[in-house]
């Protein structure tokens, strides 16, 4: 274990313990951006440029301004008086730690990872292999994925859009914008020709 | 001669480290590249804020500053001393912070904003074999560290309990955001050609010549749309005018920043400018040949000299920009990143992958160049369908 892990490794408990039990939310969530961070130097630390850089450009530039857009839009800044900790915190621990033993179970025990004794040379990958792999064995996968969010966005964007169904009443208002906006040119020369007449 | 004048400050550096016991070469070799960085591009920046002062007000008919010279001596240097008052000015300001705000996330707003703009300079070729950090996925670091631009945005206005300061902040990470996209997409086409993200390959790929020309990215059909997508997306990017909303002084203040006084408010000031310099640079290295010079016949002048006049000369059109155009609504900026600068990135991409493969000869240059200039003309037309441009009327007073 190398200095550098553990103070990652420290900072980077310490933010998520932070982004867990502060009161504002908005201090939540920008510990959770530091959280973020600090696993993405952990993948640096382990030599891994790619992820740690998209763990960057991904989590901390975009879905942490998602969180706190979300935040913002959804409910006041207001502190809440609530306890910190939710009601079923213990049952919460119970069934992390469980997943956690899965996961844990799960890698140990996977036939990708070479055995102990040639696990101190790390796996040399480079971004230009990542992508190679990426479009020649695993391109099915990729397009998948696309294709899965592609939907999501399109998704979105139903979800956003105006119903055309309850707007009687707003496309009678359209209607006479409409109509208004179509009176104010002519208002305008007669105005102006007025003003011209009067001269 | 010209090769030693051209290699001075890496051979400078290299004498400096024969000093150095072995063991903490690497770490002072590291210094030296952070105290080069840390003095060269705030010294750029002071210059800058003159030059765009004085640029302005040329633009505007007046004559901008031109008082302050050495102090104690009657030398003006038509005021090119004008940023050392300034500095001294922010340096002893009060620094007022508003009872209601946010007192750990507003002090940390303006060191988030910086620590990632300097980060970014690590991997900038400044010239030849003058990169500090020189590793394969250097165009991805930049834009990493890029992303976390927006985060310190956030924090300042939210923090400020301001609600110009909030507006502010929303209009600037939507624009961010935005624009980003197609930032990096017009930089994947130079990466589909080059086959890497190392910058310094990159300028390599770059460095070559036909009939006395460089082979510099502007020069082909995707390398031009890719740079004037580049350019637009980093006025952007910079908050610069036409794009600058989030700062908006007539409407919102100043935007983010409103509440900041003293010496934080000069830590935005300089990590918005030395953000510009950064992306300008990146756009140079990516599309302008980096550290190369435009003809053969040039090359005796030194890397760095290139890599800082090209610097330079889009310093002034950024500044001629703003003192030229008006500020965009927020509607015609979203349209415009959406609409326009997101379908061209992509289809720029596919006309860079047809001049990947199809052969060198002339037929390339017609086929791209015919595509992009189709989806241009029906892109823009698009853009322009649902603006009922009419014949303009005017109203005297009289």
């Amino acid at each position: 274990m190398s200095l550098s892990l553990i103070i990652l490794a420290f900072v980077t408990l310490l933010a998520a313990s932070a982004a867990m039990s502060l009161r504002n939310l908005v201090h939540c969530a920008l510990a959770l951006a530091v959280t973020f961070a600090g696993l993405a130097a952990l993948y640096l630390n382990l030599d891994a440029q790619f992820v740690g850089f998209a763990q960057i450009l991904v989590y901390v530039g975009a879905v942490a301004i998602l969180i706190v857009f979300a935040i913002l839009l959804t409910r006041s800044g207001d502190t809440p008086n609530e306890a910190v900790l939710a009601p079923g915190w213990i049952s919460g621990i119970a069934i992390s730690a469980g997943v956690f033993t899965v996961l844990g179970w799960a890698v140990l025990n996977s036939k990708a990872l070479p055995s102990s004794g040639t696990l101190s040379l790390a796996p040399a990958a480079t971004v230009k292999d990542i992508g190679k792999v990426l479009m020649e064995q695993y391109v099915l996968p990729l397009e998948v994925i696309g294709l899965l969010l592609t939907a999501a966005m399109i998704g979105a964007v139903v979800i956003a859009l105006k119903e055309p169904s309850k707007s009687s009443s707003s496309r009678g208002d359209e209607a006479q914008i409409k109509k208004t906006e179509q009176v104010e040119p002519s208002h305008v020369g007669s105005y102006v020709g007025e003003k011209k007449g009067a001269a | 001669m010209a090769d030693k004048i051209d290699q001075i400050f890496v051979t400078l550096k290299a004498l400096l480290l024969g000093y150095v016991p072995e063991a903490l070469q690497p770490l002072v070799s590291g210094l030296l590249s952070v105290l080069l960085v840390l003095s060269v591009f705030p010294g750029i920046f002071a210059l800058v804020t003159v030059i765009e002062r004085k640029g302005l007000g040329r633009i505007q008919n007046r004559l901008g500053p031109n008082r302050v010279g050495i102090p104690f001596t009657k030398i003006r240097l038509c005021g090119f001393g004008q940023f050392i008052p300034d500095g001294i000015k922010s340096l002893t300001k009060e620094d007022v912070v508003p009872r209601a705000a946010d007192k750990v996330v507003h002090y940390l707003a303006p060191i988030v904003m910086l620590v990632p703009v300097l980060l970014a300079y690590a991997v900038l070729p400044f010239g030849r074999h003058m990169t500090i950090a020189d590793f394969d996925a250097g165009l991805l670091f930049f834009f990493a560290v890029g992303g976390a631009v927006e985060v310190s945005v956030f924090m300042a206005g939210w923090s400020s309990r301001n609600k110009y300061s909030l507006l502010g902040a929303m209009r600037a990470i939507a624009q961010m955001i935005s624009y980003e996209i197609p930032l990096i997409l017009s930089a994947v086409t130079v990466v589909m050609i080059v086959g890497s993200l190392n910058l310094s390959e990159i300028v390599q790929q770059q460095n070559a010549y036909t009939h006395g020309l460089a082979h510099w990215f502007v020069f082909t059909p995707w390398g031009l749309v890719g740079f004037l997508l580049f350019f637009i997306a980093s006025l952007a990017e910079s908050n610069r005018c036409p794009f600058d909303l989030p700062e908006a002084e007539s409407e919102i203040i100043a935007g983010y920043f409103t509440e900041y006084s003293g010496f934080k408010f000069a830590l935005f000031f300089l990590g918005e400018y030395l953000g510009m310099f950064a992306i300008i640079g990146l756009g140079i290295t990516l599309f302008l040949g980096g550290w190369t010079s435009p003809l053969a016949a040039l090359t005796w002048i030194p890397s760095y000299v290139w890599f800082f006049g090209k610097l330079a000369a889009i310093v002034f059109v950024f500044i001629w920009i703003r003192g030229t155009l008006p500020r965009l609504r927020m509607d015609q900026l979203m349209n415009l990143a959406w609409k326009f600068m997101l379908p061209l990135a992509l289809i720029n991409i596919v006309v860079a992958a047809i001049w990947h493969f199809m052969a060198v000869d002339w037929p390339r240059w017609l086929v791209c160049s015919a595509l992009i200039f189709g989806a241009y003309v029906v892109l823009g037309r698009g853009l322009m369908k649902h603006q009922k441009l009419g014949k303009r009327t005017y109203r005297f007073a009289e």
